[in-house]
């Protein structure tokens, strides 16, 4: 059953991180790496301007890391499909401080908006749900995403939520594309000195 | 626990990850790994995680330093094609990457699909530029793993060690 899509990626994340407190994020490349800039620059946060579908894997490691911090992995559906396997992985895992984010406008965003999968059907919620994800749903509205929102503070993950978006292309909003740059001032500002 | 093993030079492996601190391990599983692999998932400061697919070590690798942590990935060589896109993580953002390789297609191979990817392995390395070191002898294998241990984590390189096949011994067929 198909639902009225009424979400805006840009309000959405806004919306996930303006009360983030120290949580650690990790972005997909892309849209959704330029919609985490735009929600505000912080030193926890690690854009990927490449590596397409590392982005939950990187958000996996991090997790287990740091085991007494949330971590929150913010990626776009045609991210999340390159690396689909991970979806396996992370539930395998059981890492109760990681929350998925997929931001969802079945489209690959960046190279000319063609279809993605789950424009044809493919259900990512479903597929971590089968994974053994203890708490996986499709959100369609704003409500919706304020309640995942507030579980994401609790150690009881990992959790997925597809956030159905429309497929408007707000304009880019770059953050730094030093990656050497981005890894050192994250691990700096969790305390751990560069090599 | 049964009787104890003679010590070995996948021991020795384990033993210098203790060593290095690594704790997360990451791993496709492998026949010449598999004794590593238990001992891994036996240490309750190790955290095994099983990989649908070799590149996935390589990100959560990366996930894990940002956090503080040091993790290895290990793998066979038919794997290592796996992981050439998601090295320019790796490179671009200069982390500390060791990966351990048993060598499979290339000393008595049986299963000749395995040749290709053997002998592309080192190259697919070191295209995404990952330093090489290979070990052929059971003595070479300690103090091979410590010192690449040592230069990834001291000083964020990225080196691969392969683990001839004629090390691990020819899989019988």
């Amino acid at each position: 059953m198909s639902q009225k899509i009424t979400i805006e990626r840009r309000a959405a994340v806004e919306q996930l991180l303006k009360d983030r407190g120290d949580k650690l994020v990790v972005c997909g490349l892309g849209s959704s790496t330029y919609d985490v800039f735009a929600a505000g620059d912080h030193h926890a946060n690690f854009y990927l301007w490449g590596a397409m579908g590392g982005a939950l894997m990187i958000g996996l490691g991090l997790a287990i890391a740091e085991p007494d911090r949330q971590v929150m992995v913010i990626t776009g559906d045609g991210e999340a499909l390159m690396g689909i396997g991970a979806f396996a992985t992370v539930a395998a895992q059981k890492p109760g401080n990681l929350s998925i984010v997929v931001l969802d406008n079945e489209h690959f965003g960046e190279t000319g908006m063609q279809k993605s999968h789950t424009s044809h059907g493919v259900d990512l919620a479903e597929i971590a749900k089968g994974c053994g994800f203890l708490s996986s749903q499709t959100i369609y509205n704003y409500d919706d995403l304020n309640a995942f929102n507030n579980l994401t503070n609790d150690s009881t993950g990992p959790r997925l939520a597809v956030v159905k978006i429309t497929s408007d292309n707000p304009p880019r909003a770059l953050p730094n594309v030093d990656g050497i740059y981005i890894k050192t001032r994250l691990r700096q500002w969790l305390g751990h000195n560069p090599c | 626990m049964a009787e104890p093993a003679p010590h070995s030079w996948e021991d020795d492996i384990f033993d210098a990850l203790k060593k290095a601190g690594v704790s997360q391990i990451p791993y496709v599983p492998d026949a010449g790994h598999s004794h590593l692999i238990r001992r891994v998932h036996s240490d309750p400061d190790m955290t095994p995680i099983v990989l649908t697919t070799e590149e996935e070590g390589i990100a959560s690798s990366c996930g894990a330093w940002l956090g503080g942590k040091k993790s290895v990935l290990l793998m066979q060589s038919s794997g290592v094609g796996n992981c050439v896109n998601m090295l320019s993580l790796v490179t671009n953002c200069n982390f500390p990457f060791v990966t351990i390789v048993s060598m499979r297609g290339e000393y008595g191979e049986f299963n000749s699909w395995q040749v290709p990817m053997a002998r592309a392995t080192p190259t697919s390395f070191e295209m995404m530029g990952i330093e090489v070191m290979r070990c052929n002898s059971p003595d070479e294998v300690g103090p091979t793993v410590d010192s690449a241990l040592y230069a990834a984590f001291a000083s964020e390189q990225r080196i691969a060690i392969l683990l001839s096949q004629r090390l691990i011994g020819r899989k019988d067929w």
